[in-house]
Formats: C-alpha cells, structure tokens, sequence
C-alpha cells in the first residue's frame, strides 16, 4: 500500500503501530517474569511482573487516547479504520495478558512456601507454547502479518490440551494427598491464567486477521478447552 | 481488575469481529447495463453496469474526470442538449431502455428529477419556482397547486422559513435555502427518482447536514443517486457506494463495507486517501 | 548568494528590493497622472458641449416650443410637429425592430451555438451595427421610397428599426449567454421543452440586460439623423400621416442649425437639448427600473 498523501496521517498510523508493539513488548516480558517466577520459584521475576502492571494499564489508556483522537481527526476509511479500531481492541486484550501475568506472579509468591514432590513439566511446557503464541502474535501486530495471526490462532489448541491434561493431573495429585490442595489449586489457577493468556492471543490474532483481510475469521475457532465439563472420580469408587 | 479473576470469570470477551454487512439491497429501479458513454471520440464511460436499488441511495465517488457526474447525466438524458455526446449500451426502467431514441424526454424528466450542484433558483418568486415545474406535466386548481407548493416546501424542509415571503423572489434566500428549495422543485413533480449532483459543494457544513437529512428523509418515498466529493457524506448518506476511475466502475458495495473492507486496491488507495 | 541558502530557500537581496519597490513606484506616478489627464481633458470637452447647449437651450426654451408647429423665420414656430413626429418614428422603429431583433438574438444563444448559419448571421449583424447610418438611409430610400413613390414616416420608422435590430441582436445574444448553463439544465431537468426554459426562465434571467439593450437603441435612434434625411425627409407642416413625410426633431436640428435665420438656430439649440434630455430621461428610467433586485 503506498503512502498517505497526508504524511502527518501516515506518521500517527505508525506511531500507533509502534505504540501497540511496545505494549505488546512490556506484556510479553511480564508473562515471561511470571512463568519465570512459578517455574524457578523466582520472588524479584514475580515482584516484577506486579510492578509491571500499571505501567501497562497507562500504555492502554495512553493508546486509547490516540485512537479516540484520530477517529475524531482523521476520520478514518477502510484498512486505516479497521487498523485503528483493532488497536483500541487490541489494547484491551494485552491489557488482560498483563492481569493475567500479574495474578500468576501473585500466586507464585504463596506457591514458593510448599514444597512439591511432583514435577511442573506439563506446566513449563504450556507457559512455553503461551510465550510463543504471544511473541508471535505481537511480531504480527508489528508486521500487520495475517499469516502469523492464523498461525497463532491455529495453535491454541494445543494450549488448551496442555491445560487439560494439567488440570486432571492436578486434581489426581490433590486426590492422592489431600495436603496439597493449597498448592495445587494455586496452580490449577495459573495453569487457567495460561490458557486465557492464550486466548487473548488468539482474539488477537482474529482482529489482526480483520484489520488485515476486511473479512473476519469465520470459521469454528478452535475450542479445545474441555475443563469445563471434566469429571475425575477416585480410583475407588 | 488483576485481583478479580476467578475461575467464575466469563469467557474472555471473545467474539467473532464484525460480519460483512447484513443489510439488503433493494430490487433495482434503474440498472445500467453495458454503458458506455462518448463525448465526440473520447469515451467517458466504459462498459459499466450499476443497479440502483429502489428506495435507497446510491453514492457515486471518485477523483475528478472520473466518469461519475456523467453517469448522473445519462439517466436524465442531460447530455441530449449537447450535440456530440452519445450512450450506448442500456438503462433500463421498468424494463424499458431510457436512453434509446424514441423515449419522450420531458416525460423521462419529469420521472427523474435532478438538483445541481449550484443551487439554481429560477428568477421568479418562491411559489412560482415550484409551481413552474409541475405545471409543465399537470393541470391543478388554484387550491389543488397552493397544496402542492405547501407539501413540498414542507418535504424540502423549507416550509416554516418562507411560508409568509412565498411571493418574494427566490433569489433572496441563502445558499442552503435556495439548494432546498431546488429540492423542493424537483420532488413538487413527484418523480420517482432524483438525481443529485454535489448537491452541497457549494454549502456550508450545516446546511449540508440539513440537505443530507432530507435525503435520508426522501429515500422513502424516491429512490436517489448523489455524486459527492465528500467521502464522509457518501458515507453518512448513501446504501450503496459505487467507486469510478477513468471512467470505469471499479467497485460498487453497500457502504458500510465500502467503508470498512472495500475489495480493490485502488478503491482502498482512494478512500483511505493514499492515491497517486 | 548560495552562501544565504537555508532551509526557508533564497534570502532576497534588500538593496535590489529596495530599488524596484521604487522604480515600482516611480511608474505607478506616472500612469496615474496620464490617467486622471486623460479624463480631464474627456470631461472639459464634455463640459463645454454640455454649458454651450444648457446655456443656448434654455435661452429659447419657452412654452410655445411644445405648443406650436414649425413656422417660417421670423414668427416665433416651434418644435411640435418635429417632437411628435420623432416620438412616432421612433416608437415604430423599436416597436418593428425589438422583436425581430430579440428573435434573432435567440437564434445566435439558443439555438445556433457552432452552426455555420449562425456564424454567418452573427457577422451580417455585427457589419449592420457599425455601418454608418446614412447608408442605411440610403437602402430604405431604394427600397422603400423610390418604388413606392415618395418620402413617408413608414419609411423613417423601418430606417430606424434597421439600427434598432443589430443593437438588439447583440445585447440579446450576449445577455442570455450570460445565464448559466446550470439554471436552463435546471429549467430542462424539471422536463420544460427548450422553448418554455427560454421564454420563461431565460428571457427572465436575462430581463434587464435585454431591456437596457432596448434602451439603448431607443438612445440611439432618437438622434439619428443621417437615414431619416432619405426616408421622411422632414416635414415643416403639421402632418400625423405615416405615408406623407414626417417630421422629426434631428432633421429639424440638421435643418435649422444650418441655416441663416438667428430664430431657427436658435430652435435647434433648443431641439438638441430635448433631445438630450430626452435621452438622459431614458437612461434614469432604465437604471430606476432596471434596479439589480435582491
């Protein structure tokens, strides 16, 4: 696409594109201390993802701003308008990531005082898709990049098998020893912080797809998350 | 808000982005078919094909020398007056070709009405501005005539401002007036389409928005095509959005997709104002 | 004076500024002083036509002037016959000539934009209004005077309305072709046929022009001597008889001025300044009525 005739239009439009990938940035490295902070029992990582969080509240205020005073003043057409308003949405799902970091690193602080005899393998793995489905998706924000969207939105399927297999893993553990439901409901909690995380990604990853293409991701959203209706029974009964 | 989540927490607001537009276009009144358009050997027009849909408007964009307000001349047969300009192809109402030879153009005129883009008040009085239109096509009583300049004036949006000065000259009145009285003019002979032509090029942004109401008004009883330069007014007014270029229709949506997803490129260069 | 580029481009040079600004102003002097010369040596002319017949009109000027017809030297004639007589003529030749000429304008603006007719019509009309009016004097005496045997105020009214037609042509011409293009497609949008949008909205528009242009060939005619010599001659008789010769204030002027009688002279003074006036009414009429209206 060639350049605005107005240049002062066309430098708004990549500051607000620069404006999204930083706060894309700040919350990518808040998710990073945070799943640092559970997995390495790491209290200054957790300390600062929380500090992290009103820096990001501002960026989202500060975007937000920009976007409400371009609509007033440019009045914008076609992909400019579905670039401006996908970033007011966007704002709002990077600023839930950053809520979402911010209560795991909370928990990983009251998680450090047990001490659990089990393994988090599950756990580091999924915060390890979370993490690449996120640097992904804010490279795409960046790049305006439809692929990477879909990539990413193809991908959180396997996040929330992970989160499934975690989730019956964990309520076996708190079967089996009644001493670690504290611990294991905390991570039961940050393992579901993950899975949002990424599908706030993935809702990313559809408004870029719009404000790329014109036309929505129609098709079934991959929906794999089937904690909801999970039953696990003691073995006994 | 970090403190609140819960497993109770509702899905993350997670809907699909809005959907092609759903709202329907009407049947078409006017469809061109296969248009072209020549001044001498110069072709203005090239095979264009456009439905207008009835009771609706039709917006008509693009750059200078595009082809649109020649567009609006075909349909009224404007260009009849010049010697030299010629149509081919076929615009077709109620299923009969309004720009083939043989058509009685002042009946054709009094269906489709047209407002330019000037106001052009006729030197006369107000009530004599409007009656010299529909005494052309009818014959009405005194009683029956004061009843149809009231009508429109008050369709125009006219009537309360010059109800008492309907005996003064036309031309006292402001630009904005004299634009709606125009209107008023055209639609006193109750044509079935009307044409307009940068109807508010020459107006000042409130009198514009009046005239952009009033359309919004009149599409329900006529169906209505508007040449603008105006992007926002072609937006805010129209249902349907056609784009020209060099004289070909490169894209014709209903406008809220125009707007937000047109499909060429060039369409998108246009309108996001990235051409050239 | 590369060394004064910046980024706001080439620094001007004050000097060189300073010097034109008043070589600029130097001229300026100059052209207005030839201008307001110019118009005061117009206006002494004008002033001093104007003193010599309000001073020499009205000291013959008196009642009997409009009372009495022309007499021979000596008996205290005046100018009634000569009066009427113009005011006969000249109402028949704009009466003739008005509306042939306003058709004829039509024809050129409406109807025959481009056409070789039209051209051909246009330039006959243009060498019309600037032959000299005794030739047309002349073509009347041929055509009307010589084979029908004698001079008649039929004649003088026709010679007269051949000067009236190509004033009126042109203005006419000119003044609806200065009505815009957008209100006669107006006028054809709402489905009026071209002669309803002429006659109703055209003639309308262009009303004012039209009709000043009627004026002014009303102006004209009313001193035009030179082709009523050969068509109504003159008439020192009391005579309403548009088949006998007529009377008529310009040739009574032609007449009188010339010749050896102090009485008749000053009779001519006095003609002149009806005339004039006559004229100069005209012209307050026209801007009265003509007023631009709002």
């Amino acid at each position: 696409m060639s350049e605005h005739i107005v240049k002062s239009y066309e430098t708004e439009l990549n500051r607000l594109r620069r404006l999204m990938t930083e706060m894309g940035g700040l919350v990518e490295s808040q998710v990073e201390m945070a799943t640092q902070a559970v997995l390495n029992k790491d209290a200054a990582a957790a300390a600062h993802a929380m500090e992290t969080d009103p820096k990001v509240d501002a960026m989202e205020r500060e975007a937000e701003q920009f976007v409400i005073r371009m609509l007033a003043l440019r009045q914008p057409m076609a992909q400019d308008l579905r670039q401006i308003v996908s970033s007011l949405k966007m704002t709002g799902d990077l600023e839930r990531i950053g809520d979402y970091a911010a209560n795991v690193a909370k928990r990983s602080l009251v998680l450090s005082q047990f001490s659990l005899n089990f393994p988090f393998a599950g756990l580091s793995q999924m915060s390890r898709l979370v993490k690449e489905n996120l640097k992904t998706i804010i490279d795409a924000i960046g790049e305006s990049d439809a692929d990477k969207a879909l990539q990413v939105w193809r991908s959180d399927a396997a996040i929330d098998d992970l989160y499934n297999t975690i989730f019956r893993e964990l309520i076996t553990y708190m079967m089996e020893d009644p001493r670690t439901i504290t611990p294991c409901t905390h991570l039961l909690f940050i393992a579901k912080n993950l899975e949002r995380i990424g599908d706030h990604a993935t809702n990313i990853a559809e408004t870029i797809y719009y404000a790329v293409k014109g036309e929505p991701l129609t098709d079934a959203r991959p929906k794999s998350d089937i904690s909801a209706y999970a039953v696990v029974r003691p073995a006994g009964e | 808000m970090s403190n609140s989540i819960t497993e109770a927490d509702a899905k993350p607001n997670i809907g699909t982005v809005s959907t092609r537009s759903t709202e329907a276009l009407n049947e078409p009144r006017i469809a061109i078919r296969n248009l072209d358009f020549y001044y001498g050997a110069n072709r203005a027009l090239k095979a264009i094909n456009l439905d207008f849909p009835a009771g609706q408007v039709t917006g008509m964009i693009g750059p200078s020398g595009c082809g649109k307000s020649t567009l609006l001349r075909v349909l009224n047969r404007m260009y009849d007056l010049y010697p030299g300009q010629r149509a081919t192809g076929e615009v077709l109402m109620d299923g009969e070709n309004i720009i083939a030879p043989g058509i009685d153009l002042n009946q054709l005129r009094s269906r489709i009405g047209m407002v330019f883009q000037k106001p052009t008040p006729f030197p006369m009085s107000i009530y004599e501005n409007i009656t010299f239109g529909v005494k052309l096509h009818e014959r009405l009583s005194k009683a029956d005539m004061d009843e149809r300049v009231e009508w429109s004036l008050t369709r125009a949006a006219l009537w309360a401002e010059v109800k008492d000065r309907l005996h003064s000259s036309a031309m006292g009145l402001s630009g904005g007036q004299q634009q709606r009285l125009c209107i008023a003019r055209t639609i006193a002979v109750r044509p079935e389409v009307i044409l307009f032509d940068e109807p508010t090029s020459a107006l000042d942004p409130i009198s514009t928005l009046k005239i952009e109401e009033l359309i919004d008004e009149l599409k329900r009883e006529f169906t209505i095509a508007i040449v603008t330069h105006n992007m926002q007014q072609a937006a805010r007014c129209a249902d349907q959005v056609a784009f020209f270029y060099l004289g070909e229709m490169v894209e014709v949506a209903a406008a809220a997709d125009m707007f937000t997803a047109p499909k060429q490129k060039r369409t998108q260069e246009y309108i996001t104002g990235r051409f050239g | 004076m590369s060394a004064t580029l910046s980024h706001r481009g080439p620094a001007r040079d004050a000097v060189v500024a300073n010097a034109l600004s008043r070589r600029r102003q130097r001229v300026n002097f100059l052209v207005e002083a030839l201008c307001l010369l110019a118009t005061f040596v117009g206006l002494a002319f004008l002033a001093l036509i104007l003193a010599t017949l309000l001073y020499l009109g009205f000291s013959g000027l008196s009642a009997s002037v409009f009372t009495t017809i022309t007499k021979p030297p000596g008996s205290h004639g005046g100018l009634l016959n000569a009066i009427i007589g113009s005011l006969i003529q000249t109402a028949l030749g704009t009466a003739i000539g008005t509306p042939i000429g306003l058709l004829v304008g039509t024809y050129l603006s409406e109807y025959a934009r481009g056409s070789l007719l039209g051209e051909a019509v246009r330039f006959v009309s243009d060498v019309l209004l600037s032959a000299p009016s005794i030739l047309i004097g002349l073509f009347v005496y041929t055509v009307m005077v010589s084979p029908f045997g004698g001079f008649s105020g039929w004649a003088g009214a026709v010679a007269l309305a051949v000067i009236v037609i190509p004033i009126v042509v042109r203005t006419t011409e000119d003044m609806l072709r200065l009505i815009p293009v957008a209100l006669r497609e107006a006028a054809v949008a709402l489905g009026a046929p071209k002669w309803k949008s002429i006659v109703f909205i055209c003639y309308r528009a262009a009303l004012d022009g039209i009709a000043t242009g009627v004026l002014l060939a009303i102006a004209r005619i009313a001193g035009e001597t030179a082709p009523l010599l050969f068509t109504s001659l003159g008439n020192l008789n009391w005579s309403l008889s548009l088949t006998q010769p007529m009377s008529s204030l310009p040739v009574t002027i032609y007449q009188y001025a010339g010749s050896a009688f102090d009485d008749w002279v000053q009779l001519a003074w006095v003609g002149a300044l009806l005339i004039t006036f006559g004229v100069l009414a005209l012209n307050v009429l026209a801007r009265i009525v003509l007023r631009p209206r709002t």
